[in-house]
């Protein structure tokens, strides 16, 4: 779940980090105000990707006519599959240099990881690649959170790459110190899985003011941060209902599947995450294209079964269906029944192919070659066996 | 020969009154396995089927000696579950909850760390030692004793890598899935290294996936160690892109680390035998234990 920068940047003005005086606008009249209000703003489109400044979504405006003008235009465009709701203006700053603040998870230590680098307004992950020397670590205690005497030590290293801070390195340290400690409030409060502020902007002033801000929410907290699920609904679909997200997706995600999108034209559907995997796996060495991704999670209930059938075939793309289930301890006659049922309720035409295990899987592989669908009798027969049928022309 | 649990486990079920808890109870008992507790806080005092339940961990250890405990309790509950069992001096902790905050995660793990016990998952199917004892989910008729150790990150292809195997006449010392979340207990060389110890497994099939170095950490240790049981390895998701979360909330490509081929690379180079597929797992590990070169 990810905020939007206007949306990160209240939560991180509400922890008492210094943001840019802003105002969202809706329309380019609510822009227009905004730059009556502000005076020289910049226009920035609010979208959950990256990139908006190349791809035309931020404008520097200095008259209210100019920020209607500018707002109209982004506020029309789409920004790789984003529509853009709305627009962030926001004050200019002065900048003296350009920091990294940033925590993440990091999974090889299995904690949180505070990254600062003084080489801040580009991708930390390219910096991480091209001066690695540029970047600072901590990894706090996940009980306490970062000490002051770690983060000061933090800050001198990723300062020890920046000679012209030298001078005022005891006041920037200060400075981070207490920046550090509200940010990873913010990351902890919000169980954040990535809470980054980039460019952390030092004024000439000396203060520290987070010009962007990037806020990504572990779903498997959406239970404590219903509030903020509920602000992102609000912002992200427009009248139209379009979120900007793969329709598809949305789709599954209404639905209650797992399913992932992909551009080819094989439908999978399997039980559980790793076998499901291997069931995409196993169309493409077999020299066919998956269309998505779609686990539905142990056993095989006949009604989940219909509901990923008929999911993986709202996709026009789809040739043909390759079914892969474990059985485990349900019934191969069972889940052939409730596959068979799925298909003449939804009166496919499309090859099916089926492979699953389970007891009393013989029968299951006799009921579904009677009602003439394909039971593989493994996996990677199975998955021959679908890439043949869905490369075949239609007669 | 086994590893973590065997016929000598006494195991407690954490969420033993809820639908998964109860319907994996029985499972459990009907494998054999040991199941002298249930704690559900609030029903201390009653039992189900005859397995006494306690209002807590430390009430039931106190009572019945259980050392081994398995959690079915809600993901917002779980990690507080994980902690509560550790504490109580359950000396490993096997938590099938699928769907735990990271952040949460991060703590239990820690806790457990302090307490010098072991946490099996979060998000697995638990652990198998053929005839002796399961702990999870993992289905009862497909395990058979042998010489295999299996240690995987997926619950449904530890399954079809345990029914493969069986079918082909090879068993196994113990199964362990370590689960897919991005933060877990115990990872692959913890569980490598117990094989490394017990003198009955004679080779090992490892089920990685994309998301995360866990794999890279395993060919590291495996070329470190000089361990020297054959591994065969099979890794799944060499058809996912990056940035999508497939299934597991583990199972992600982020940039470039996390990517199958850096992981069949790794392993490769660790001389790990790469399986296809659960065809080629099979015929592989056979090839290893006939002390061919597959």
């Amino acid at each position: 779940m990810k905020l939007l920068e206007y949306q990160a940047k209240q939560r991180f003005a509400a922890a008492g980090i210094n943001v840019p005086p802003g105002r969202l606008a809706r329309t380019p009249e609510e822009a227009a105000d905004a730059a009556r209000e502000l005076g020289r703003v910049a226009v920035k489109a609010q979208v959950p990707i990256g990139g908006r400044g190349k791809a035309g979504g931020i404008a520097v405006v200095d008259t209210p006519d100019e920020a209607y003008r500018e707002a109209a235009r982004i506020l029309a465009m789409d920004i790789r599959g984003y529509p853009v709701r709305s627009v962030w203006c926001e004050s200019g700053l002065e900048i003296a240099a350009e920091l990294y603040l940033g925590i993440t998870l990091d999974r090889d230590r299995r904690r949180l990881v505070v990254i600062f680098s003084a080489a801040g307004g580009m991708e930390i992950e390219q910096v991480a690649i091209e001066a690695p020397e540029r970047i600072a670590k901590l990894w706090p205690d996940p009980f306490a959170g970062p000490m002051p005497f770690e983060i000061r030590r933090l800050a001198f290293a990723g300062l020890a790459q920046a000679p012209q801070l030298r001078g005022q390195a005891a006041k920037l340290v200060n400075g981070l110190v207490a920046m550090t400690t509200r940010l990873y409030g913010v990351a902890t409060a919000l169980d954040a899985l990535t809470c980054e502020i980039n460019p952390l902007v030092l004024t000439p002033q000396g203060s520290l003011v987070a010009a962007d801000g990037k806020l990504e929410i572990d779903e498997n907290a959406h239970f404590r941060h219903g509030d903020v699920a509920e602000e992102l609904a609000r912002d992200e679909t427009g009248e139209d209902g379009s979120t900007g997200d793969d329709p598809f997706e949305v789709e599954a995600r209404r639905r209650g599947l797992t399913y992932v999108h992909l551009d080819g034209d094989v439908g999978c559907i399997g039980n559980g995450a790793g076998l499901t995997m291997n069931t995409l796996d196993l169309v493409k060495q077999h020299g066919g294209e998956p269309a998505n991704f779609l686990d539905i999670g142990g056993g095989a209930s006949a009604e989940r079964v219909r509901n990923a059938l008929e999911m993986v075939l709202l996709d026009p793309k789809v040739r043909g269906v390759f079914i892969n289930v474990f059985g485990g301890i349900t019934r191969g006659d069972e889940v052939a029944r409730g596959i068979i049922a799925a298909r003449d309720q939804l009166h496919i035409t499309k090859p099916l192919v089926v492979r699953m295990t389970g007891t009393m899987e013989e029968e299951g592989r006799r009921l579904l070659q009677e009602a003439g669908i394909v039971p593989g009798k493994n996996a990677t027969e199975a998955a021959a066996a679908i890439v043949a049928l869905t490369r075949e022309e239609p007669s | 020969m086994s590893v973590l649990v065997g016929r000598g486990s006494r195991v407690v079920i954490q969420g033993i009154t809820g639908r998964e808890g109860s319907f994996h109870t029985a499972q459990m008992r009907a494998f054999g396995t040991n199941v002298v507790a249930g704690v559900s806080p609030g029903k201390g005092g009653s039992d189900q089927d005859g397995v006494p339940i306690f209002d807590t961990v430390a009430d039931a250890v106190a009572a019945t000696g259980a050392d081994v405990s398995g959690i079915f309790v809600p993901p917002a509950f779980a990690a507080d579950a994980i902690m509560e069992s550790a504490t109580a001096g359950v000396e490993l902790t096997v938590c099938i909850t699928e769907g735990i905050p990271v952040q949460d995660m991060i703590r239990a793990r820690e806790v457990v760390l302090r307490t010098g016990r072991r946490l099996l998952g979060a998000n697995c199917p638990g652990i198998v030692t053929p005839e002796q004892c399961k702990v999870g989910i993992i289905p009862n008729h497909i395990n058979r004793p042998g010489p295999v150790g299996i240690v995987g990150r997926s619950g449904t292809l530890t399954y079809e890598v345990i029914q493969g195997l069986g079918e082909a006449g090879m068993g196994q010392t113990t199964s362990v899935g370590i689960g897919g979340d991005p933060v877990m207990g115990l990872s692959f060389p913890d569980v490598l290294g117990l094989f490394a110890d017990d003198p009955g497994t004679r080779a090992v099939v490892l089920i990685g996936e994309i998301g995360g170095s866990d794999e890279e950490t395993a060919a590291a240790w495996i070329r470190d160690t000089g361990f020297d049981k054959p591994v065969v390895a099979f890794i799944s998701g060499r058809t996912a892109p990056p940035g999508k979360r497939m299934g597991h909330a583990g199972a992600i490509i982020s940039g470039n680390t996390g990517t199958a081929q850096s992981k069949i690379d790794a392993l490769t180079g660790a001389g790990a035998v790469i399986a296809d597929t659960i065809e080629d797992v099979v015929r592989l590990t056979a090839a290893k234990l006939a002390g061919g070169a597959g």
